[in-house]
């Protein structure tokens, strides 16, 4: 016994505890550890005193630094048992703190608790109360259900309010309670002392939210709440009832309308102000009065400086937003100053107001704005604003959009912004409105041009979806392009080294389908050229014919000049290795003439896909490989091929038709048919052939591909090579070539310091390349703006005096696809409805045993704003759909036994149900009546004429 | 439920007082708290008390060197909560007396008791001080 009270004696206490740890600068784990060790000792004591004290240092330890407290649950159980309070109140906070559904231990305390719930000390009674509300599980709950009771009834304001409190628990957890303990409670809520109603109101609140139908009968006692309260806590909880009631009866809502317009206008306290003004928002919001009422007082919010209420109020317009428009735009104003405010989060809510407010006359003005705007702000907030509009502008295929070229150039301005990082969702819009919007192809391709032509963009590893995207689009409608040469230049580039191999791919499928362009384009001149010279126009012949001759041999290119003015090109010819960026002025030249493919222009373009995508033909990416291999085969088959650019025959002659141009024909007519967009069912459309069998599973596919030795992805094998690609440029390529010529080297290295920018050095890796393009890259603040939002501010005055769409010229035709895009948002629609639904979950799939029509379905979604009023089809659409669905948690099936009694309980039933209280009673009788497969009818709910 | 969750933390991000109104396991509440905590420390004067994270949002407001976090649903009334945490601040000032940091730490118990005087089950149930501060008085004398 001795050495006990010793040990007592000794025992640090949690305050000596706490002092020893702040004056511990370092070594904190190690004296906590050690301090964990005494615990453990001290912990298994006999002595009430250590075994408490070492049980409160635990709690402290385990909620402010984190120790682990299950191994102490025994313990736990221990001191709660204790009977000194002070001890005991130790014990029921660590129970509070650590105790769970699966601590094993709670099938040893309920005798505990029914003894300390049934003491005549209130503050143990308290504790007992106050543990079960946190740590109830369905046993404790069923056990304890009538000692509760009673403590309802209990004769202490302390004890009552902490048993109504706790009543929440128990019917979450063990349902049954409710027949006894409902009726109870319900009196308690006519009760009119302060602290009674205030925790009584808090349960309805709580239960309220989860099922509002089933409180509809006690809508009179809210009422009268609501009316003689004084107390703002208790208030703001009836308010929070009303919101979700008067949705569902109309009468109420008329009743209440007065009473909370009258709270608006009076109280003083913002918090009470918020509530009313909710309440409307989503209760009342057919009052005309009470919602021009709430839209003052949240104007009130937006205009203090107090950043709370700003964004509580820009809050509340947003949810008024669908149904009261011109709340929103009174604001306007204030709502696009708010895109500059200091927090994060206003700017945001503030934005989403912004493209709320957008419609198809303001649409051009607004995106063109904040997109510049988007430029100065911050990267993530400039994000949320590209994202939104984006976002807004091709809502439902681009309804809003009437000007497609405008629409172009701005994605085109989005790229460019620095802080973009929605390069996927450009590049599908890009190809988007390419195949879908005919009209715009032409500003596609010019904006495309004007992506690809700048090597800086390359170093952006965020835009080269946009720029495959570019790529693409140049290649596929190559027709509408005013210089090919240029874009297969910028196609073929050193840079796209840095692209990813499947960009890559794509850029050299564009260059394949350019190159087919330019030589068909210069074979149908020559034609004509040639029409021309039977009519006997000879100088323009002479133009041809006289100004170069060109020798193909070794690879290399042999120029002989024998005119000064076409010395630029020459020198461009000699220059094979570096030459690749357009020599504008030639190509100027050139078309000054009209002669835009020119054979030597077509030479030297052949020569420079050779020098640049030869390399390619040993690339690691089977892809890039494989277009790699198409361009240079075709450039190698028309080289071979007789009559190619006829410069083998030393005269042309009108007669032979070179087979050069039959390759050229073949492949243009390949590329020659237009793409169209296609429906995400046309899959589904195609018949499968009579003699088809497919096996029944793909196990033999999947042996297959386990044989393949490829990495998963299966496109690219071995390592990443990008040390690899670093290293080849055509620096490094002109030294393993046989050199051009002197002269040839001393221009190429001119030329290199003219274009600078234009080489990769070797040795730089991707990011330092990216340094040497900072300044391409960034786009100058547009000087027009010097104010954005102001300038906002200006346009919603200019644009909002609703003025007629004046379009200049009519929206071309948006290609839409029979069913295709309309199946997409409809399904869209359906996900995000039954969603909702689908949270009513298992249950109701037993209720209706599952026999509606899921082909009607969501137009019908629209008119819903209420929980529970769906019809019968959507009910069992929901069904059917979630019948393979994920299964739904605990709450989800608390909630749809609220639905699966709403459906079944009429009128009597709901009367009856609050008269004997044996509410919850009703409800699991009707729901097990309800797995008989019966009849029922949802919309036979009528609410019984309590108010009137 | 309305409350999920009231932190106390300093400005150096520990946590001196933390009370929750859903089970999470120990791992859970440091992440959550580690998160949190970070998330509001950043935040300026300038800008609101409300911060968003995950399903709920967190109203907090600062006292010293002193934050108080209270998690809460997303229905839920953030002037209220504000005014609850003034409220609770109030209510601590009173008993100790010019409250800080300090008596919060070597007064945990209190400080907790004080809590679950004002919430239960995730819901506030009493507001009026000297309702809270009796059965504490009470022991005070008692011991």
């Amino acid at each position: 016994m001795v050495p006990a009270i010793v040990d007592s004696l000794l025992q640090r206490s949690l305050e000596d505890l706490i002092k020893g740890l702040r004056i511990q600068m370092i070594g904190e784990t190690q004296y906590l550890n050690k301090a964990m060790e005494d615990i453990r000792k001290e912990i298994k004591s006999t002595d009430h005193q250590m075994k408490a004290i070492a049980l409160q240092k635990l709690t402290y330890l385990n909620m402010l630094h984190g120790f682990d407290m299950n191994w102490a649950s025994f313990h736990v159980v221990e001191v709660m048992s204790m009977p000194r309070f002070f001890h005991k109140k130790i014990g029921y906070l660590a129970a509070c703190q650590s105790f769970s559904e699966q601590t094993e231990v709670l099938l040893l305390i309920t005798n505990q608790l029914k003894k300390d719930l049934g003491g005549t000390n209130e503050y143990e009674v308290g504790l007992a109360l106050n543990c079960l509300s946190v740590i109830a599980t369905c046993d404790l709950a069923r056990d304890l259900t009538p000692d509760i009771f009673t403590l309802l009834g209990s004769s202490k304001i302390y004890v009552k309010k902490k048993a109504i409190s706790v009543v929440l628990r128990i019917f979450k957890k063990y349902p049954d309670a409710v027949r006894v303990a409902f009726k109870r409670l319900v009196e308690n809520l006519e009760r009119s002392d302060v602290q009674t109603s205030s925790a009584v109101i808090g349960v309805f609140c709580e239960l309220t939210m989860d099922d509002p139908v089933s409180y509809l009968p006690l809508a009179p006692e809210f009422y009268r709440l609501l009316v003689d309260s004084k107390n703002n806590w208790v208030l703001i909880k009836v308010l929070k009832i009303f919101a979700v009631l008067a949705p569902l009866e109309p009468r109420l809502a008329k009743r209440i309308v007065e009473q909370v317009s009258d709270l608006m206008r009076k109280t003083m306290a913002k918090s009470l102000l918020l509530e009313c003004i909710r309440t409307v928002v989503s209760g009342l919001s057919d009052y005309k009065s009470a919602v021009q009422l709430s839209a003052e007082k949240i104007r009130d919010f937006l205009v203090e400086d107090d950043p709370n209420l700003k964004y509580l109020g820009l809050q509340v317009l947003s949810t008024l937003m669908p149904n009261h428009l011109w709340a929103v735009l009174e604001n306007k104003e204030l709502i696009v100053k708010s895109l500059d405010d200091e927090d994060p989060s206003i700017r945001l809510v503030a934005l989403n107001l912004v493209m709320g407010m957008v419609s198809e006359e303001n649409l051009v003005e607004f995106s063109q704005v904040l997109v510049h705007y988007a430029l100065k702000s911050e990267p993530e907030f400039s994000n949320k604003i590209l994202g939104s509009v984006l976002s807004t502008c091709s809502r439902n295929l681009y309804q809003l959009v009437s000007d497609f070229d405008w629409y172009v150039a701005l994605l085109g301005d989005i790229s460019r912004n620095p802080h973009c990082r929605h390069g996927q969702e450009i590049e599908r819009q890009l190809i988007d409105i390419a195949l879908r919007v005919e009209d715009a192809r032409a500003e596609l391709v010019r904006v495309s041009r004007d992506l690809l032509i700048n090597p800086a963009l390359l170093g952006n590893q965020f835009l080269h979806r946009v720029l495959s995207a570019a790529a693409w689009i140049c290649g596929e409608f190559s027709e509408f392009l005013k210089d090919p040469f240029e874009i297969m230049e910028a196609l073929i580039q050193p840079r796209t080294v840095l692209l990813p191999p499947l960009s890559r791919a794509v850029y050299i499928q564009s260059a394949l389908k350019v190159l087919v362009f330019c030589f068909h384009g210069y074979m149908n001149k020559k034609e004509n050229m040639l029409c021309d010279l039977h009519s006997g126009s000879r100088g323009s012949q002479r133009i041809v014919g006289e100004d170069l001759s060109l020798q193909v041999g070794n690879g290399g290119l042999e120029v002989s000049e024998t005119d000064g003015k076409s010395c630029s090109a020459a020198e461009g010819s000699e220059s094979v290795g570096g030459e690749i960026l357009a020599d504008f002025d030639e190509i100027e030249a050139l078309r000054d003439d009209g002669l835009i493919f020119k054979k030597e222009s077509l030479l030297h373009l052949v020569n420079l896909i050779k020098m640049a995508i030869g390399p390619l033909l040993e690339s690691d990416d089977v892809e890039l490989l494989e277009r790699a291999r198409n361009l240079l085969g075709l450039v190698d088959l028309l080289e071979d091929s007789p009559g190619f650019l006829a410069v083998n025959e030393g005269e042309e002659n009108a007669n032979s038709v070179p087979e050069s141009s039959e390759i050229i024909e073949l492949m243009h007519g390949v590329f020659l048919e237009e793409l169209t967009p296609v429906s995400v069912h046309a899959q589904e459309r195609v018949q499968a052939p009579d003699g088809l069998t497919l096996p029944q599973n793909l196990s033999e596919l999947a042996a297959i591909i386990g044989e393949d030795p490829l990495s998963p992805s299966g496109v690219s094998i071995g390592p990443p090579q990008s040390g690899e690609w670093d290293n080849i440029s055509f620096l490094n390529k002109q030294k393993q070539e046989p050199e051009p010529s002197g002269e040839g080297k001393s221009l190429l290295e001119e030329h290199r310091k003219r274009h600078g920018l234009f080489y990769l050095s070797p040795s730089k890796g991707e990011t330092e390349s990216n340094l040497d393009y900072p300044s391409a890259n960034v786009v100058e603040a547009p000087n027009d703006t010097p104010n954005a939002p102001s300038d906002l501010v200006r346009l919603t005055e200019k644009t909002f005096v609703s003025k007629k769409p004046t379009r200049a010229k009519p929206r071309p035709v948006v290609v839409k696809i029979d069913d295709g895009d309309e199946v997409v948002t409809q399904t869209e629609k359906q996900m995000k409805g039954s969603k909702e639904d689908l949270l009513a979950g298992v249950i109701r799939d037993v209720l209706l045993s599952g026999k509606g029509d899921p082909s009607s379905s969501s137009s019908h979604r629209k008119e819903k704003n209420i929980m529970d009023m769906h019809t019968p089809e959507e009910n069992s659409e929901a069904i059917e759909k979630n019948r393979h669905g994920s299964p739904s948690s605990k709450r989800t099936k608390h909630k749809s036994h609220g639905k699966g009694r709403h459906k079944s309980s009429g009128k009597n039933e709901d009367n009856e149900k609050h008269k004997n209280g044996h509410h919850q009673n009703t409800k699991h009788r009707s729901w097990r009546r309800a797995e008989s497969p019966r009849k029922v009818d949802p919309q036979a709910q009528v609410i019984p004429d309590f108010l009137l | 439920m309305g409350i999920r969750f009231i932190l106390l933390v300093n400005k150096q991000g520990q946590t001196r007082l933390a009370q929750y109104y859903e089970y999470l396991t120990l791992e859970e509440r440091r992440a959550l708290e580690g998160e949190i905590v970070r998330k509001c420390l950043a935040r300026t004067e300038q800008q609101c008390s409300f911060v968003e994270h995950r399903t709920y949002k967190v109203v907090y407001r600062r006292y010293a060197s002193l934050f108080f976090l209270v998690g809460v649903d997303n229905d839920e009334n953030e002037l209220a909560i504000l005014e609850f945490i003034h409220l609770l601040v109030e209510t601590m000032d009173r008993h100790f007396g010019n409250v800080c940091e300090l008596d919060i730490m070597f007064h945990l118990e209190k400080a907790h008791f004080m809590l679950e005087e004002m919430v239960m089950n995730g819901y506030i149930v009493e507001t009026n001080k000297s309702n809270i501060l009796a059965p504490i008085h009470l022991m005070d004398k008692a011991s």
